[in-house]
């Protein structure tokens, strides 16, 4: 593991109905490059707002997301060279690769196009570099020979390992999961983990949200508690599970465990 | 006037032969025409409706760029011109008549403010009743084409323009390469279904004199002083117009949703 931080997050807030709701409460996190952060907390206790921040799918109301040295929460940020430049969301997003509970692939494209449009599209890169590209990540994952099927005709597991490698396909600096199995049947959890498992190990920078705790002991790095929109407690899956200190967490372990 | 139908009314309709297939073309040609602008309309105002432009934003954020505490502030911060405009237009028109919306666009817009030279194109389409028949029909058609098109893309689940962006593609690819193919495919029933309405209602024109089928019908009535035989006559040729339309858009609606099936 490097020590080069890939994101800082710096007193990340997120209001709602004029600051009585407070989804994000003062965050601040350092996440650096090949760590596989686990964040685990009851619900409603704004992992997932935390976890979709990262890459503005939600604006925060206050605070910074540093990504690559730029401030991408502002509308203008000195770059590398120290430059006031634009902060193009759309460009840092194309580094943040993103899993959704719901898998949200494209249902009128065919897998191989849900995977090729966006490398070909922002990136411009041609079709049959892309397509050759598709074809070596669906492979990875026990898919290509479903590249001409349509979403609907997949299992929720399948689909999720294709959502997984549709994001890989951007070649992201970072995965960010949203609860990418509670929307599975349990026999299909497994599956989708084990992709995951893969790609931690390969040294993929990854924030996962989750419910799988025996995930979050195995592949994590680091485990962040959250519980009313704020970071209670984080270490690594030894500290947090064989010896929590908050006794908030203390109390969320003894229902989950 | 001794038989209800007679055979002898038919052949009098038909010796207005070529008047019936210049009407026919007549109602074609002003359906194509509303179809393309009020589609065109339809989409400005589906936009605009569902844009985000406040002029009045900053009066609703402090010098720090937060949020203010003032309701009246806040509250005229919100306000949005274009979708005013937008749903005001939708609204005025849902809630008149087609008729009187024809009546004002005819007699008012076209006699005082807009002068039309009299030409006659192809023979037998009068320029200055058919412009106005088609902007008439075209302003109509186009509040509910807006209202289908914004449904349309409104039903589109915000997971997929999540998903788009996350992947970095920007708004204006994720509407054309994403929501667009979705929406269009689910709207399409309701498209089709105002192709035809526009076909059947464009025969109100004749009110201002447009030489569509049903003033054609009025010709062969005033001539021989028959009703039924050219109203059954107008009655196949809309039905032809009109059932091959909603089972072309059918066949479409088929090809285009290859994605739901198992």
């Amino acid at each position: 593991m490097t020590s080069d931080k890939l994101i800082q997050v710096k007193n990340l807030k997120k209001h709602y109905n004029k600051g009585t709701i407070k989804a994000l409460d003062d965050v601040s996190i350092d996440i650096h490059s090949g760590e596989v952060i686990v964040v685990i907390g009851p619900s409603g206790s704004g992992k997932s707002t935390f976890l979709r921040s990262l890459n503005l799918m939600e604006q925060p109301t206050d605070g910074q997301i540093i990504f690559d040295g730029v401030d991408i929460t502002k509308k203008k940020a000195p770059g590398p060279d120290g430059k006031l430049k634009k902060v193009n969301i759309d460009l840092h997003r194309q580094k943040m690769g993103m899993v959704f509970q719901h898998f949200n692939l494209f249902p009128h494209k065919t897998i191989l196009q849900n995977m090729i449009l966006a490398p070909m599209k922002v990136k411009g890169i041609s079709k049959d570099a892309a397509t050759n590209k598709a074809m070596e990540l669906l492979r990875r994952v026990g898919l290509e020979d479903r590249h001409s099927a349509y979403p609907i005709q997949l299992s929720g597991g399948q689909k999720q390992r294709v959502a997984i490698v549709r994001a890989l396909a951007m070649e992201p600096e970072v995965m960010l999961f949203d609860e990418p199995t509670s929307a599975l049947d349990p026999e299909m959890v497994g599956e989708v983990l084990a992709v995951m498992k893969e790609l931690a190990k390969e040294g993929m920078t990854m924030v996962v949200v989750t419910h799988e705790m025996g995930f979050a002991r195995e592949v994590g790095s680091r485990v962040v508690f959250m519980d009313e929109g704020k970071i209670l407690e984080q270490g690594t899956p030894e500290e947090i599970f064989t010896s929590p200190k908050h006794p908030r967490l203390k109390d969320f372990l003894s229902k989950v465990l | 006037m001794s038989n209800f139908i007679s055979g002898e009314g038919f052949e009098k309709t038909f010796r207005f032969g070529r008047m019936i297939l210049e009407g026919t073309g007549v109602t074609v040609l002003l359906a194509l025409f509303t179809v393309i602008i009020g589609f065109i309309l339809g989409i400005l105002l589906a936009i605009m409706r569902m844009s985000d432009v406040r002029p009045l934003r900053f009066l609703g954020q402090d010098r720090q760029g937060r949020p203010r505490n003032n309701r009246l502030l806040v509250a005229i911060s919100r306000f949005n011109p274009l979708s005013v405009i937008a749903t005001t237009y939708v609204e005025v028109i849902r809630s008149t008549p087609v008729l009187v919306q024809i009546m004002i666009i005819y007699h008012g817009i076209f006699s005082y403010l807009i002068d039309l030279p009299s030409i006659t194109i192809l023979g037998f389409i009068r320029l200055n009743r058919f412009v106005p028949g088609v902007v008439a029909l075209g302003i109509n058609s186009g509040a509910y084409l807006c209202e289908i098109i914004r449904s349309g893309i409104q039903s589109i689940d915000g997971g997929q323009t999540e998903a788009a962006r996350s992947l970095g593609l920007n708004k204006t690819q994720t509407m054309y390469s994403i929501i667009l193919p979705q929406a269009i495919k689910n709207i399409l029933p309701a498209i089709a279904n105002e192709f035809v309405v526009i076909i059947k209602e464009s025969s109100i024109t004749y009110t201002i004199g447009v030489q569509e089928l049903m003033s054609v019908v009025n010709d062969v009535r005033g001539s021989f002083f028959i009703i039924m035989e050219p109203l059954l006559v107008a009655t196949v040729i809309y039905f032809c117009l009109c059932f091959p339309t909603s089972k072309l858009i059918a066949y479409f609606e088929r090809r285009m949703s290859r994605g739901d099936k198992r």
